[in-house]
């Protein structure tokens, strides 16, 4: 001590102060925050701007070119001239315009010169067309044809005959479409399971026996039943078609052409032009509401993503109490019984880099270990018939149950990582209280440490949420598919068919993206399924904070 | 066993030293000054030649001190002489404590504490114990303080709230806490927490009563509280008691022990020790002049 009391002080300098008080890392730091918010406030930002202005109706422009051509379409981006350079050709000043033409040009949207415009104005009953094939359509309403008869002429007088017949019309389509789907659907099913009862009794006995007469006998009045039924529900459609035939809307294109729609072949139809803020909003929130509740039509790039929500909402929730349990008593064992030692440790390092280990590898396994592995031995033993019948996997191939499965899987590190931390927070002299009082150690993490540990768990959970339900490099090959209409709950039996394939949203994004015939027109739609997705994972996350801050309240009131 | 042990510093070939704290740190083994008052005493817990190592660091050297029946006792001596430890070796709470070795004996009325035979967790609520720091369950205060009761099956809404309420006036809480027994105990002060703490150890009509430094951390007001709670229990109760405190000590307990490097020094009636001790070492320490 005293030596250095005897060593002079050194004065400091200006420059020795500023590095004590570290004024440049604090600005360093601030930076690097700052940045890293504005990054991230600026890609939700993008999303959701983009994704909200995806269904706003936009104003058709009537575009008459020099060279006499005449477009009608929404301006959907506009450039500033760009010189050319040694490497770039460059450019005028020109828009994007959205025609929806393709039948015409053989192109949806097409770049205009803003030199080459002689005129542009808004007509009045321009009327964008959502069709059920083909996309959209830009066009003013001509006709209403029924059969050989014409109902209205004119576009006033079109438009109002179009919003009198077109809900009825709808309502038929939606009906002749219900009944082949679910209605002979259900034909299909009982068919299956009569000529896999029959397959069955075969395997089981001799050619020629009993079980096996019975069967047959079996299937062939289900047969007869079902080609009752059949030919009943044909009646039906037929009748509801022919009502819908030969109606008929002529629509005069920007070139001067007719388009005929069938009028049962028009989903949406709307005038931009002519609607006001209240009006433009009604047909913002039909289209949210299709987007929202509708099965997707034309390769997902229109329609709406029901499904995919689903199956996103209901694999994250299914992943989420799978693993729950899983790793809570892996991280229990880890911290409160195993001993410490070198193999503990090496079971931590394990996990830990479990943790890093590519997504890919986990669909891989899944695909390996779930579908072709567990799933073949239960088609092996449960569903026997199915395979011999037609070769086709029940369980042995990707579903909900393997997909959520595999995510499980990915996810346990977090849990297991999440759920220690949160155990090792707990006060030893809370578990010493306990043994004081005679508890035993069963009942002491049961009473003490779980509950104080509870809401750190939750935390591990949350962030395992976040991650799986985003995840789609795994998925892709345990169960997501392209396009699943038959959601793994609905009201044939049993009910419930975790076996099933299923639509994700992540995976949507990809699909509609990258996948997609027409890009250009698919961008608006990748947006708003990014922008659904990230407010599904937000909405999820909200939840499971607002149960843990319940839990908080309930097992500590100031300590945490 | 003791093989296994770093070798104490030896006693060298100098005579022992006259001063025998000076003696104990320099490896000398001393006999403990008991007083014939202590002797005299009906024992609820007797402490044979009891030895106890941290790995190899040997932290209570034979320890032999009966603890009188219905009496409050106090344990005083500087930091590190093992105190707490001998605390929380009568009910075995350094078990859990993976380096720790013991040889001899501790009986509870008569019960070999460490004998293999006995069930360490029927042992522990024979035994109500107090912390340092108020380490009340993340729970409501009725269930704190019944938590005993719980893990033993109980469910008698009857028994569990007669139970909760003789508790919490034993430790004088009641009064301040009636109205909002099932509120969480976090939200009590800290000299509240305490004393529900002693209320969950009293809860189960314990044989022994452990207090280890139950006032280090809270104030002035709410130490003056768990003492007056101290004196309340006197008689009661057999309470034994690691204070750092010596006016603590001299205010609340009957018998006090004095503990210097894992080794008891002196161990009398309170009055004798802080008024006329046999050992100059233990006056010097008593009145401050030293520790």
């Amino acid at each position: 001590m005293s030596s250095d009391r005897q060593r002079p002080r050194r004065l400091r300098s200006v420059h020795s102060a500023l590095a004590a008080q570290g004024e440049p890392w604090v600005w360093l730091t601030a930076g690097s925050l700052g940045t890293a918010i504005a990054m991230i406030v600026g890609l939700l930002a993008l999303i959701a701007i983009r994704g909200a202005a995806t269904f706003w109706p936009v104003p058709l422009e009537q575009i008459e070119l020099t060279d006499g051509r005449r477009l009608l379409g929404e301006v959907t981006e506009q450039e500033v001239a760009e010189p050319a350079t040694a490497d770039n050709v460059g450019h005028p000043a020109r828009m994007l315009i959205r025609t929806a033409a393709f039948a015409e040009t053989g192109s949806r949207f097409e770049w205009v010169d803003e030199a080459a415009i002689a005129e542009t104005s808004r007509p009045e009953w321009a009327t964008v067309v959502e069709r059920l094939e083909g996309g959209r359509l830009h066009g003013v309403p001509r006709r209403l044809v029924h059969g050989e008869t014409t109902v209205a002429e004119g576009p006033a007088a079109v438009w109002d005959a179009y919003q009198r017949e077109h809900p009825p019309a709808r309502r038929r389509w939606r009906e002749a479409m219900r009944i082949d789907r679910v209605d002979r659907g259900e034909l299909q099913r009982q068919l299956r399971a009569a000529r896999l009862a029959v397959v069955e009794a075969r395997l089981e006995t001799a050619a020629e026996s009993e079980p096996v007469t019975a069967a047959e006998e079996a299937e062939a009045a289900v047969q007869a039943d079902v080609a009752a039924a059949s030919r009943r529900l044909d009646e039906e459609t037929a009748a509801l078609r022919e009502q819908n035939a030969g109606w008929v809307v002529e629509f005069e294109t920007a070139s001067g052409g007719t388009t005929s729609v069938p009028l049962d072949g028009i989903v949406r139809a709307w005038q931009p032009n002519r609607l006001g803020l209240a009006g433009k909003a009604g047909v913002y929130l039909a289209r949210w509401g299709e987007f929202l509740s509708d099965d997707p039509r034309e390769a997902n790039s229109a329609g709406g993503v029901f499904p995919a929500i689903w199956g996103t909402v209901v694999m994250t929730l299914i992943m989420a109490i799978l693993v729950a349990p899983f790793g809570v008593l892996a991280a229990l064992y880890l911290r409160e019984y195993a001993s410490s030692g070198p193999i503990t440790s090496a079971v931590r390092v394990a996990i830990n880099n479990l943790a890093g280990v590519p997504s890919i590898v986990y669909g891989a396994f899944g695909l390996g270990f779930f579908c072709y592995g567990l799933g073949a031995g239960i088609d092996e033993v449960f569903f026997k018939a199915s395979l011999a019948a037609d070769n086709q996997p029940v369980f042995g191939t990707g579903g909900l149950l393997w997909a959520s499965l595999t995510l499980a899987l990915l996810t346990l590190p977090v849990v297991i990582v999440a759920t220690e931390e949160a155990l090792a927070a707990v006060p030893n002299s809370m578990r010493e209280g306990s043994y004081a009082c005679g508890a035993g150690k069963w009942q002491t993490i049961r009473r003490i440490v779980l509950p104080r540990a509870l809401p750190g768990i939750m935390t591990g959970l949350i962030l395992a949420m976040a991650r799986g339900a985003g995840e789609v490099a795994p998925l892709m090959l345990v169960g997501v598919k392209k396009l699943a209409l038959e959601l793994p709950v609905d009201g044939s039996f049993p009910y419930v068919h975790p076996e099933r394939e299923f639509m994700h949203l992540a995976y949507l994004i990809y699909d509609v993206g990258f996948q997609s015939p027409d890009s250009q027109a698919a961008q608006p739609m990748v947006f708003t399924i990014t922008f659904l997705l990230v407010a599904i994972i937000a909405i999820l996350n909200i939840a499971a904070i607002w149960l843990r801050s319940r839990l908080r309240k309930r097992y500590a009131a100031h300590q945490f | 066993m003791q093989s296994a042990t770093k070798p104490e510093p030896q006693p060298s070939a100098e005579a022992q030293p006259e001063d025998r704290l000076l003696a104990v740190s320099r490896g000398f083994e001393v006999e403990a000054e008991v007083h014939e008052s202590v002797a005299a005493e009906r024992p609820v817990l007797e402490i044979d030649r009891f030895n106890l190592w941290y790995g190899s660091k040997q932290a209570l050297h034979r320890i032999t001190m009966p603890i009188p029946n219905n009496k409050v006792t106090a344990l005083v001596g500087p930091s590190g002489c093992g105190k707490s430890t001998l605390l929380r070796s009568v009910n075995r709470l350094n078990d859990l404590v993976q380096s720790v070795r013991i040889t001899g004996d501790m009986r509870l009325n008569g019960d070999s504490i460490y004998d293999p035979r006995m069930d360490v967790i029927e042992l522990r609520k024979r035994m109500g114990m107090v912390f340092q720091k108020p380490n009340p369950f993340p729970m409501s205060i009725y269930e704190n303080v019944v938590y005993a009761l719980r893990i033993d099956g109980e469910s008698n809404r009857g028994v569990l709230d007669e139970v909760c309420e003789i508790s919490l006036r034993g430790a004088a809480l009641w009064d301040e806490v009636k109205d909002r027994l099932h509120d969480s105990a976090l939200g009590l002060s800290g000299g509240q927490q305490q004393r529900l703490c002693i209320a969950r150890a009293i809860a189960a009509e314990p044989e022994v009563l452990l207090l280890d430094e139950p006032c280090s951390a809270l104030d002035p007001i709410a130490t003056g509280k768990i003492e007056d709670l101290i004196q309340e229990l006197r008689g009661r109760y057999s309470v034994l008691m690691v204070t750092h405190n010596m006016q603590q000590a001299s205010r609340t307990s009957d018998y006090t022990a004095f503990m210097y490097l894992g080794r008891l020094i002196e161990y009398g009636a309170t009055t004798d020790i802080f008024t006329k001790p046999v050992l100059r070492e233990t006056e010097a320490y008593v009145t401050g002049r030293f520790g």
